[in-house]
């Protein structure tokens, strides 16, 4: 193996790739993307289901907030949003603390970039999820109701289960954008694939190997993550006839 | 577009009230004392991100127009690189490509003398080109995407009418084949020239001096945080929503269809 590697003049980038060299470093820092991601895109569809009823069914003041924070959140960079974010979390909880008699708390970096991330998410999660629960057709949600089914159970046994087929590829999308989002976080300063990467190729030289080993890694992430959202699309859609054929 | 007397109910009136009572808020007794100092910087800043966004959104679409095409109807020799580019473009974050380019290629074009004693040189050494190269090539991978779907979905019908009046290949492509995919995809267009807006602060990381870095700078010279980030937000959502009704001009200008 080594001597393969040394044959094609890889043997310098397999030495800083190593586990105990920068890769461990990099691998840490795809352990922290992907757990933001995974926060943040839980935190963006529990925000996302809410904001999605709520733009269906809420009265009218609900109705205009949740569009005001859509239009906002996605007109405005996701930069400037983590700045904003981070700094208006971090002074409330610095003032609960202050008032409670403690002192400055040192913010938590993963808990800090899941609420940012998750606050952007459930923006475009309510879009989804809103178009998803639009697209069941009324009759199924009528005779449920016609059935005097309480309005939690309709939720949980007919809506969700008979939009997931239309919410599943914007969701997909949106998973993607939420790991890929992850990096932006290295701009303040927090220790994910990104800013690990520019840390160990700045300090050994190798912009190249570390930069592209990176690149490769957010790409098997993709790659990896399309064919399990293939998998929950297609089990989403058990029983629904298929599109393919064409038959009705 | 809302109308009049859509705004007038009564909980949006007291919406508005609360919303100018918050700016009125703003406007007292927050700082704005920096702004005088700093505002020939925000306007070349603002200018930099204009342009910044206009010309790699222009390349982008030019570049993506090829890649839609070759992958839509092209050979496997060309419509597989295609695919590969886009989905590589697609699958890794622009802050990562951005920062490719900038420190691998620029730490590798050094060491090359002939590239040192070109012309180009004076450009290389600046942040600028690899900022425009790299949002470049992520709007092209976007687009390339959206055009491959422009273009399969145009009507067999209209190419088939344009070729049987005799039309040379290139005329049709440029008469009726493009205008109609751009047409159908002009609103998705519109949505991804907002990101690609939305995209630009990024290249503040490796040193351009555009709008979203001005703020910055005022953050750590002054110590004011609130105000500089709100104003850019402002300027952001100005400029998306300019973006915004320029499409809707665009789209309105094409025959309804439907």
């Amino acid at each position: 193996m080594t001597g393969l590697l040394e044959i094609l003049g890889l043997g310098a980038s397999a030495e800083l790739l190593s586990l105990s060299g920068w890769g461990g470093n990099l691998l840490r820092g795809l352990a922290n993307s992907l757990q933001i991601a995974f926060g943040a895109f839980g935190l963006g569809l529990v925000i996302g289901l809410f904001g999605a009823y709520g733009k269906l069914y809420g009265g009218k003041v609900t109705r205009d907030l949740l569009a005001i924070y859509t239009t906002v959140i996605r007109a405005v960079p996701e930069l400037v949003l983590i700045l904003i974010l981070y700094y208006v979390g971090s002074d409330i909880i610095n003032q609960i603390s202050e008032a409670m008699g403690g002192g400055r708390v040192e913010i938590n970096g993963v808990a800090a970039g899941i609420w940012v991330l998750g606050v952007v998410q459930g923006a475009y999660a309510t879009e989804v999820l809103r178009g998803a629960i639009q697209a069941v057709p009324t009759g199924q949600i009528e005779a449920a109701k016609s059935y005097g089914m309480p309005a939690i159970m309709i939720m949980r046994r007919v809506t969700i289960p008979a939009m997931m087929s239309f919410a599943v590829p914007g969701l997909a999308n949106l998973w993607l954008i939420a790991t890929k989002d992850t990096a932006l976080l290295a701009v303040v300063g927090f220790n994910e694939l990104t800013l690990e990467t520019r840390q160990a190729a700045s300090s050994t030289r190798a912009y190249f190997t570390f930069f592209l080993a990176a690149g490769f890694l957010y790409l098997m992430v993709t790659l990896c993550s399309g064919a399990v959202f293939a998998r929950i699309e297609k089990w989403a859609r058990r029983g629904q006839p298929s599109l393919k054929e064409g038959s009705a | 577009m809302i109308s009049l007397k859509e705004l007038a109910q009564p909980h949006r009136i007291v919406m508005m009230v609360l919303f100018a009572l918050f700016v009125l808020w703003c406007a007292i007794s927050l700082r704005w004392d920096w702004i005088p100092k700093y505002a020939p910087l925000a306007l070349e800043g603002l200018w930099t991100t204009i342009w910044i966004l206009a010309v790699s959104t222009f390349l982008g679409f030019l570049l993506a127009i090829p890649l839609g095409l070759t992958q839509a109807i092209g050979p496997w020799y060309l419509s597989v690189p295609a695919r590969t580019f886009c989905t590589i473009i697609r699958g890794t974050p622009l802050l990562l490509q951005i920062w490719l380019l900038y420190y691998g290629l620029g730490s590798l074009f050094p060491q090359f003398p002939w590239i040192r004693s070109s012309e180009l040189w004076p450009y290389l050494r600046q942040a600028w080109p690899y900022a425009v190269t790299a949002l470049t090539l992520s709007y092209a991978g976007y687009e390339g995407e959206v055009m491959r779907g422009a273009f399969s979905s145009v009507a067999k019908g209209q190419l088939e009418a344009a070729k049987s009046f005799g039309m040379p290949r290139f005329t049709m492509f440029r008469r009726i084949w493009l205008p109609q995919a751009i047409g159908n995809v002009l609103p998705t267009l519109g949505g991804e020239t907002i990101l690609q807006l939305k995209a630009t602060p990024l290249v503040a990381t490796i040193t351009v001096v555009e709008i979203y870095s001005v703020s910055s700078r005022v953050r750590s010279d002054t110590f004011i945080v609130y105000e500089p980030l709100l104003l850019l937000a402002l300027v952001y959502m100005v400029i998306a929503g300019l973006i915004g009704l320029a499409f809707k001009r665009f789209e309105n200008r094409l025959p309804d269809r439907s």
